[in-house]
């Protein structure tokens, strides 16, 4: 295909602002599938999944439009892989801006809109739903032109839903984005943008060629973490998978690398000719590192071969999944497992319960710390069992948040981000009614209940996003809670000096609750080193007797007897201390409410 | 042919009323259905007799209110039992009267248990029960006049409403009748009874405030000189040199063999446990057949009699010979609790500690296998 008749786009969307009908609403149009086959489709994929246990990922559609070659690209919907998106968005030369006209924009439209602009994408604003009763189309055209600095009257008004409108959304793609410009002649360089593990053909690559023409067959290498592999098919996805000889600057498709392990090709690399190598990579790869961490632990210890199976089957298809063998004295044996943000955690968790029966604890989250050792270097820690005693020096990553809500919250937000150590940013108006606010925050203030808090004093109409924006020094101090004299290892956790006496508070308080008295006395203590802040009593038990035992009484009370042994050896042993396992579930659950649920 | 059980035990479930706070098999009224009843007794006796030994040491009726049963049917059975050396009957004190108590001891009875619960008017309304403060005292006083020297009195403590100050009052009162031996149980709101529908919300508030009088019990007790044998037993200890420990009672702690008459009447009889039929009709429908009743059985295997003489033995004051349960015991709870200061192990005995024997059931859930 002539590089001129080429348009590379993706579409920006908040959840449920309707990117997959209007995706749908494309691929009918253009004829790429009937209505029936793409629900045929959806349902092949879904079995697939079900017997490989990973995702079979599309992300990538090419369909023909009016004698030009559109490819549709996927970018994944949520802000732990901004990094992710920002890759996707490189590889087009144009977004659809998808706002609903109901309710206008999102933070997370927002933040991805950004993106979009960062990387010198045309965008191209579509006002959705404009069927809907409550929908405003003016109103959002105004806040969206505003946004872009754009004219109002650019803005499409479209129904995805009835189709109104999408033939004008692929005349606008054709006639505002610009064709790709790279050089066909150039050595080849094509941008990896995402991928995927066939269990089969092992990791499919999608890529983006920017230069050159890469050819089946041929020998290949990423830029960044050169890892060389030949090229066993070459294809394009039209819906389906199908097979092309050669992949041209400008076009969008996907190469078989028979490579066994996704971390070998990362998303953000670029690939190029072992043959005729380009001599540069392309721009802004980065080697992604989990933030948030938290062990996760079956509920019944003779699960940990099938969680760690099943961890291992997740990490082939998800680079950015980290996990390393824990055991905690109070939990038993598990992972400690590093996460892109909390809704990589959570879908990460909501996989293994459900795509592999699992069921889980998981402790509260924690953020990756810098810690300069008193007397030693520079460790990252990413547990807060292994926090260092002994430190000169923590720095703890930040985010730059950025949050959207009608202006009567904007004193209710301002005090929560207050609360959370937030340094106030920027306030901006982008519609007379609504206010996007910025501000920079610890990732460790949001990784507990944060978005939770928000959803609440907002009454739900804040919306929220984040990027990371490095590391930061901070008065950080480790709590230990001690039963009985003894450290419980899961529960140690890393905060802020001036909030650590109110969490150890309460967290001594919610133990002394879940502990059953016992045959001594047990003191509960939260401590920062051997500084102990917080303290209660387990009082021993006084008396602890089966009244009455006679000839008609011995079975049952034996029984009983039977039944408090078997309850005992179901506890978790803290030094002679005997702790329920709800014990930790309970405190694990303080302010750890709803984590990522976005 | 002669079996291994030297005690007998002999079940009556009639009574006048049915207190809130009991689970026993009991019959209310049931007048006019004692003969019936005794008859079938006497036929269970008859059937089961190979399992006696020859001699018996001790004969306990218990119930239900046995002194409530007709005094001739009540008669008509004691005649039959074998003799033993101690024969105990259960009594609530409204029924003890002189007529009662001359008879019972006519009759070769040894010992009364007598169900006074507690002296005030008020706590024993909450009880439910029938008995006045006096007549728990004029009961102790014919039962005494009848030649009586061995009574026992049953006591409730931890009532609703029942002030630490009304605990030490009742001790008092029960102390001042010299009781040969006291039982004392802290009051169990069972789930689902009548009692627990209406008093455990007040009960489980009372909790922490009452979670001293078993001490306050035993402090008392023992300091009056009675000796505390069993978690809720205390007997005087005679200047004459009587053992007034409850003999029946004992042989349930000391793991002895029992055979059981009666409805929902529990025998354990070497590697066999078994419960009759709590149904009164289907209970004397059988044995008017000349037939067993319907029962209940559970075997027992050497492992569980074992474990179960641990938790009996550690009820009493006398360390218990563990030589040959050991395999009943975890050894690593035991030292736990040796560390604690809650028990004692000398090697041929385990003994528990005045704290251990406070925490007697939760000691015993750690040191059993």
């Amino acid at each position: 295909m002539d590089q001129a008749r080429i348009r590379n786009f993706s579409i920006i969307a908040h959840i449920d602002h309707g990117k997959s009908t209007l995706a749908d609403r494309i691929l009918e149009l253009t004829e790429a599938v009937s209505a029936r086959e793409m629900r045929e489709q959806v349902l092949d994929t879904m079995e697939l999944e079900r017997e490989r246990g990973i995702t079979i990922k599309a992300q990538a559609v090419r369909v023909s439009w009016k004698g030009h070659e559109l490819n549709l690209i996927d970018t994944p919907g949520h802000v732990d892989f901004t990094y992710e998106v920002s890759r996707s968005l490189q590889a087009c030369e144009g977004a659809l801006l998808v706002v609903d006209a109901a309710q206008g924009i999102e933070a997370q439209t927002l933040a991805n809109a950004y993106l979009a602009i960062e990387n010198g994408l045309e965008i191209v604003p579509v006002a959705n739903k404009i069927d809907l009763p409550a929908a405003d189309p003016d109103g959002t055209a105004l806040e969206v032109a505003d946004l872009l600095c754009d004219d109002p009257a650019r803005v499409l008004h479209i129904s995805a839903k009835t189709g109104d409108g999408v033939s004008d959304v692929l005349d606008a793609i054709v006639e505002r984005v610009p064709p790709p410009a790279g050089d066909p002649e150039s050595p080849a360089r094509a941008l990896v943008f995402d991928s995927s593990y066939d269990q089969y053909r092992g990791v499919v690559a999608f890529v983006r060629v920017v230069d050159g023409v890469f050819s089946t067959r041929e020998a290949l290498r990423t830029m960044a973490t050169d890892t060389r592999f030949d090229a066993e098919e070459l294809g394009v996805f039209s819906p389906a998978m199908t097979p092309v000889q050669e992949l041209a600057a400008g076009e969008v498709g996907y190469v078989v690398t028979g490579l066994k392990d996704v971390s070998r090709l990362r998303v953000g690399d670029t690939l190029t000719s072992v043959r005729r190598p380009a001599a540069e990579a392309l721009p802004g790869y980065k080697d992604v590192k989990p933030m948030v961490f938290a062990g996760l632990f079956p509920t019944d210890s003779d699960d940990y071969p099938e969680l760690r199976d099943a961890l291992e089957r997740l990490k082939l298809n998800d680079a950015a999944l980290v996990y390393e063998p824990e055991t905690s004295q109070a939990l038993g044996f598990g992972f400690r497992c590093g996460f892109l943000g909390l809704l990589h955690m959570e879908i990460v968790r909501e996989r293994l319960e459900r795509e592999f029966d699992l069921d889980l604890l998981v402790t509260a989250p924690n953020v990756a710390y810098r810690v300069q050792e008193k007397n030693g270097g520079l460790v990252e820690v990413h547990n807060p069992a292994e926090f260092p005693r002994e430190i000169e020096e923590v720095e703890e990553p930040y985010v730059d948040a950025s949050i959207i809500v009608p202006k009567e919250h904007v004193g209710a937000v301002m005090e929560l981000n207050n609360d959370r150590r937030g340094a106030f940013g920027r306030l901006e108006y982008l519609s007379p009614e609504r206010v996007h606010l910025t501000y920079e925050l610890p990732l460790a203030e949001i990784v507990l209940d944060y978005y939770d808090q928000l959803k609440s004093r907002t009454r739900g109409y804040a919306s929220f996003d984040y990027d990371l924006a490095g590391f930061k020094p901070g008065e950080l101090v480790r709590v230990d809670v001690l039963v009985g004299g003894e450290p419980v290892d899961a529960l140690s956790l890393i905060i802020h000096r001036d909030f650590a006496y109110e969490r150890g508070r309460a967290l001594v308080d919610k133990l002394r609750e879940e502990i059953p008295r016992q045959m001594f006395d047990i003191a509960i203590q939260a401590a920062i080193g051997s500084r102990v802040i917080a303290r209660e009593t387990v009082k021993a038990k006084r008396k602890d007797v089966l009244a009455k035992c006679y000839g008609g009484d011995i079975s049952r009370k034996r029984k009983l007897l039977e039944k408090q042994k078997a309850g005992k050896k179901r506890m978790k042993q803290v030094g002679a201390v005997e702790v329920p396992q709800e014990a930790f579930l309970a405190v694990l659950n303080i302010g750890q409410g709803g984590e990522g649920k976005r | 042919m002669s079996g291994s059980a030297r005690h007998l035990y002999v079940h009556l479930p009639f009574c006048a009323h049915r207190c809130g706070y009991c689970d026993f098999v009991t019959v209310i009224g049931g007048r006019g259905q004692d003969a019936a009843y005794v008859d079938a007794l006497l036929q269970e006796l008859e059937l089961q007799r190979g399992l006696l030994g020859d001699e018996v040491e001790t004969v306990f009726l218990g119930g239900g209110t046995p002194s409530f049963s007709i005094l001739p049917d009540l008669l008509r059975l004691l005649d039959a039992l074998p003799p033993a050396e101690e024969v105990t009957v259960e009594a609530n004190p409204e029924t003890v009267t002189e007529e009662l108590a001359r008879a019972l001891r006519r009759a070769g009875v040894t010992r009364i248990s007598l169900g006074a619960q507690t002296f005030s008017p008020r706590l024993l309304h909450v009880l439910e029960r029938v008995a006045q403060p006096e007549d728990i005292r004029r009961a102790v006083h014919h039962l005494r006049d009848a030649g009586f020297d061995n009574i026992s009195l049953d006591f409730i403590y931890g009532i609703p409403g029942q002030s630490a100050a009304d605990l030490e009052a009742d001790l008092g009162h029960a102390l001042a009748l010299e009781p040969e031996h006291l039982s004392c149980y802290e009051l169990e709101a069972k789930p689902g009874t009548r009692f627990t529908h209406v008093w455990g919300a007040e009960l489980a508030e009372q909790a922490d405030a009452m979670e001293d009088y078993f001490e306050r019990v035993v402090a008392r007790l023992t300091g009056s000189g009675y000796r505390w044998y069993e978690t809720a037993n205390f007997c005087r200890t005679d200047e004459d040199g009587r053992d007034l420990r409850a003999r029946h009672n004992l042989a349930y702690w000391l793991g002895r063999d029992y055979l059981g008459l009666g409805i929902g009447a529990v025998s354990t009889i070497e590697n066999r446990r078994w419960r009759n039929t709590p149904r009164l009709a289907r209970y004397l429908e059988a044995l008017a057949a000349e037939r067993l009743p319907d029962r209940e059985i559970e075997p027992l295997d050497t492992g569980v009699r074992a474990r179960e003489r641990v938790m009996l033995g550690l009820r009493l004051d006398e360390p218990l010979p563990v030589g040959s349960l050991r395999s009943a015991l975890d050894a690593s709870g035991v030292a736990r609790a040796e560390q604690l200061g809650l028990a004692v192990d000398g090697g041929e005995t385990l003994a528990l500690t005045r704290r251990g024997r406070f925490l007697g059931g939760a000691v015993t859930a750690e040191i059993l296998a």
